[in-house]
């Protein structure tokens, strides 16, 4: 019984992660680029709900309206850190391009410590009262059922843009082949701009679930969500839609087994053990193809 | 120039070079011309050095991004510390201990990690100093826990602090000369040139016989142990340790020095980490806002001069020296130089006429 | 003797086979050209030869300068060239930001003399190698004419150096069989004049067995002493050039192509 409380307390953190997990993948799919500074766009998501439900109230209609404006301003933000930092590096080795995503990262953090109304303390996040609901025996709470409930919704909305729609095709044309798409007069600028955009807005979302369900922000809260993303990214294969989401579910779920059956100490090294072993078994991901570098 | 008419003249130059900038700093130290607070940063400086340069040797030079030294640190740091407290072992020995024990870490991670590249890489260096800190909390019989380890004994306790401050200095002066050279000699000779080629093209490499996989190794141990000497430099400097002084960010740090100072750069990287140690005290001040102009720095550094300070090229002396005595510097030669930079420069002009 | 057997390689890419059942054997001494329409496998056979690509079946046997011969299939790259078998690649990859210099004496690596402790502690034997390692390389470059530029960084010499500097560097590994991909792509007719005497040069004084991928028809009917023609991963001819101009399967492969076998 225990065993599947933890599950499902698992599945509801995975789904968090994979929202998160998405955006690394669909941008470094695209651009190749590892943007760390996508935990940071949990955080300002996850701040920008903050303010909208401080102001207007847990009602489901400001629920609502918090979700739409966090991912508006975060997918601009998405946009204009791709255009300012890293479109300039996009010709440059990848070294220089993963720094200045850890320069991104850094200014973002550190950014929100001095911006007043943000601040470096951690700030008690506003959200409803959770009822809870016994299944059998599990429990389940409201919070676990809107997290997972809001998660699959933006899963099946995104595949179906990727999938379903024009600009969807032109991304993954761009993420088959950026020379040919652009050759195929495909605007590749826009592409990239819209998947960073795209990914900005879930991890906004993702923002706002994380800080539904550990009610706190603070301006380091994105760093760990999006490193363990990140991993759940490499675990699913990265550039692989279906693996980012597969990897964040099982990352969710390894976590709170660990923090359940063995020490919440060690929880946070879980995922990192997870990377290393995916990477010494297999490198692709779950879903990757493996990739033969031209000669 | 490697041969071997000008080894003598190389290694005299330098030794004397780095005994008299040695003695300089320690007569400034002892008659008290720089305070004992500027004394401080100075040793810090060298400690930071001496990590850079390990991360250099790896990120620099192998061309593999490592997030993952201010990890490498912790482990050389904590060894150290509980060498010194636990086992009453001699500083030298416990230091070399320490170096040891995160090489063996740099050997684990390195040997799983070698098929990985770039992005990759970084991140499983990340998570791998992140591993570490978590088996320290957890170690904490051992290593204090999250509460931390306190009470190792600094270098000297002579009474007089002038005469413990210098100590202090000379220890992390003289290693630190000695890791300048080691990587020096090692990256100028076949086995370096090895390494180099690697960061400029993998696949070439290995075609041309180069065994890519060995010398990552090699490069990714060597660069652990060095940041291990440094972590436990950095233990007895501070006389204090606890998991949070090596966090991710620490190792951001020193690949902001890196960057900063040209990354395959040895000199750039020595001038760059002593830049930065006193930076990051000015900048105190500032408080918050320190790390966010370091992350505005690093941002603008990459794409407006990702070369850094040096690029990949180095300052050397006994190489001035030796244009100096070939008359490369005498006032006639000087004149004639002159004169062409200005001819070069009015044909330029003209050429913007036409 | 044979310095490179190849028995019944094939290659798959995701169900797709690019190589089906390629054989070949060179001797001693040959100049052996590797033609065929774009996408007929060439690059592909170079990649297994040269344990890029690891082939899904066959094997391959390879003889060093000591006439010691191994089955290299699954051997790495560099495993493969301490072997005895040295590549450029189509798409230069020269160590674009180091010297001229550097670039060969990279291909020295594996048979230096001294090793990291001894360089780090710079001992007379090290000085010794170092002087015998510049030397050796220098030797290589001045065959090539670029002798001169030692010093130079490989990415600011001219497009023509550049391809001679792949070879050069190839050369240094001290190989008994040499292939080369593409040599004379994007070069002038001139140049390509000029690397022909080279190529039969270097084969002679080193003594080499070479296998060469061209496009340059000219380059490839004027110096191979036999051609193998490939497409769609398959050999298709194999014989002297006169009778592969001839050749009424090599015509039709390169209908509509309006190549001239004058050379």
């Amino acid at each position: 019984m225990e065993f599947i409380q933890q599950m499902i307390n698992g599945i509801s953190l995975g789904s968090i992660y994979a929202l998160l997990a998405l955006g690394y993948t669909m941008v470094y799919g695209i651009v190749k680029l590892l943007n760390f500074a996508h935990g940071d766009i949990l955080m300002l998501g996850a701040y920008a709900g903050f303010f909208i439900l401080t102001f207007m109230g847990v009602t489901p209609a400001s629920m609502l309206v918090a979700f739409i404006f966090s991912m508006t301003i975060c997918a601009i933000l998405g946009i204009v850190i791709e255009r300012t930092c890293y479109k300039p590096l996009r010709t440059s080795p990848r070294i220089a391009a993963l720094i200045t995503a850890i320069g991104v990262s850094t200014l973002i953090e550190n950014g929100a410590r001095v911006i007043p109304f943000m601040g470096p303390n951690p700030k008690q996040f506003p959200t409803f009262t959770s009822i809870n609901y016994d299944v059998f025996g599990i429990n389940i709470s409201m919070v676990q059922i809107v997290v997972l409930g809001v998660s699959i919704i933006l899963m099946v909305l995104l595949n179906y843009i990727v999938n379903g729609t024009k600009m969807g095709k032109s991304m993954r044309a761009t993420s088959y082949d950026m020379d040919a798409a652009f050759l195929m007069g495909i605007n590749v600028n826009k592409v990239i701009s819209f998947t960073f955009a795209i990914g900005a807005a879930l991890g906004a979302a993702g923002g706002i679930l994380y800080a539904t369900a550990y009610p706190q922000v603070q301006p380091y809260m994105g760093l760990m969500p999006g490193l363990k993303a990140f991993v759940a990214a490499v675990l699913g294969g990265i550039g692989s839609i279906p693996g980012a989401m597969l990897g964040g579910f099982i990352l969710g779920v390894a976590e709170t087994l660990t923090k359940g059956f063995i020490s919440s100490k060690l929880a946070d090294g879980v995922a990192f053990g997870i990377l290393i072993l995916i990477l010494v078994v297999k490198p692709a991901g779950l879903f990757g193809k493996n990739t033969n570098e031209k000669v | 120039m490697i041969n071997l008419k000008n080894r003598a003249f190389n290694i005299l130059t330098l030794t004397l070079v780095s005994t008299v900038i040695f003695v300089i700093l320690l007569i400034l130290q002892y008659f008290k011309v720089i305070s004992e607070y500027t004394g401080l940063l100075l040793t810090l400086a060298g400690i930071y050095v001496i990590v850079s340069l390990s991360l250099n040797l790896i990120t620099g030079f192998t061309g593999q991004l490592s997030l993952g030294h201010a990890g490498f640190m912790c482990v050389g740091a904590y060894t150290t510390a509980i060498a010194i407290i636990k086992y009453g072992m001699p500083i030298p020995i416990a230091l070399i201990l320490g170096g040891i024990m995160t090489a063996l870490f740099g050997l684990a991670i390195g040997i799983p990690t070698l098929r990985l590249r770039g992005d990759y890489l970084a991140i499983t260096t990340l998570g791998f100093g992140e591993i570490i800190r978590v088996i320290i909390v957890n170690l904490d019989s051992l290593t204090g826990g999250a509460a931390g380890l306190k009470g190792i004994p600094t270098f000297s306790n002579t009474g007089d602090f002038i005469i413990d401050a210098i100590i202090r200095f000379s220890w992390v002066y003289i290693i630190m000369i000695l890791v300048i050279a080691v990587i020096h000699n090692l990256i100028n000779s076949s086995q370096g040139r090895a390494i180099i080629s690697i960061r400029e093209d993998d696949i070439a490499s290995t075609s041309m016989g180069v065994n890519v996989a060995y010398y990552k190794v090699y490069a990714f141990t060597l660069s652990a142990f060095i940041a291990g000497v440094g972590g436990g430099l950095y233990a007895i400097f501070f006389g204090y340790l606890n998991p949070a002084m090596f966090g991710w960010l620490n190792s951001v740090n020193f690949v902001v020095i890196v960057v900063l100072g040209g990354m395959g750069s040895i000199t750039g990287t020595i001038i760059a980490a002593v830049v930065f140690t006193y930076l990051q005290e000015w900048l105190r001040v500032f408080a918050d806002f320190r790390l966010v102009i370091f992350g505005l720095a690093l941002i603008i550094l990459m794409i407006f001069w990702p070369k850094g300070l040096m690029g990949n090229k180095e300052l050397s002396i006994t190489g001035f020296i030796r244009q100096l005595r070939s008359g490369e510097f005498s006032p006639r030669q000087i004149k004639t130089k002159w004169n062409e930079f200005r001819q070069k420069k009015g044909r330029k002009k003209d050429g913007r006429a036409d | 003797m044979a310095v490179l057997e190849v028995k019944n390689i094939s290659i798959e890419f995701g169900g797709l086979k690019a190589v089906s059942n390629f054989n070949l054997k060179l001797e001693s001494g040959e100049l052996v050209g590797l033609i065929g329409p774009n996408g007929a496998g060439k690059t592909t056979i170079f990649n297994m030869l040269t344990g890029v690509y690891k082939p899904t079946t066959g094997d391959i046997f390879l003889s060093n300068r000591e006439n010691l011969t191994k089955r290299v299939n699954g051997f790495k790259p560099y495993q493969i060239t301490q072997n005895g078998a040295a590549r450029t690649f189509q798409n230069i990859r020269l160590f674009k930001d180091l010297s001229v210099l550097d670039n060969v004496l990279i291909s020295l690596n594996f048979n230096v003399k001294y090793n990291s402790l001894q360089a780090i502690l710079r001992t007379t034997a090290f000085y010794k190698e170092e002087e015998k390692l510049v030397e050796k390389a220098m030797a290589i470059l001045k065959i090539f004419n670029i002798d001169t530029k030692a010093n130079e960084l490989a990415k600011n010499l001219p497009y023509g150096e550049q391809r001679k500097l792949e070879i050069a560097r190839a050369l240094a590994t001290g190989p008994n069989l040499l292939l080369l991909d593409e040599p004379a792509a994007g070069m002038n007719p001139q140049e390509t004049e000029d690397l022909m005497k080279l190529i039969r040069f270097i084969r002679d004084e080193f003594k080499l067995t070479i296998l060469l991928i061209e496009h340059d028809m000219k380059l490839v009917m004027g110096i191979c002493e036999r051609i193998i023609v490939l497409d769609y991963g398959q050999m298709i001819a194999e014989g002297p050039p006169e009778e592969i101009s001839k050749n009424p399967k090599v015509i039709k492969v390169y209908l509509g192509e309006e190549v001239e076998f004058d050379a």
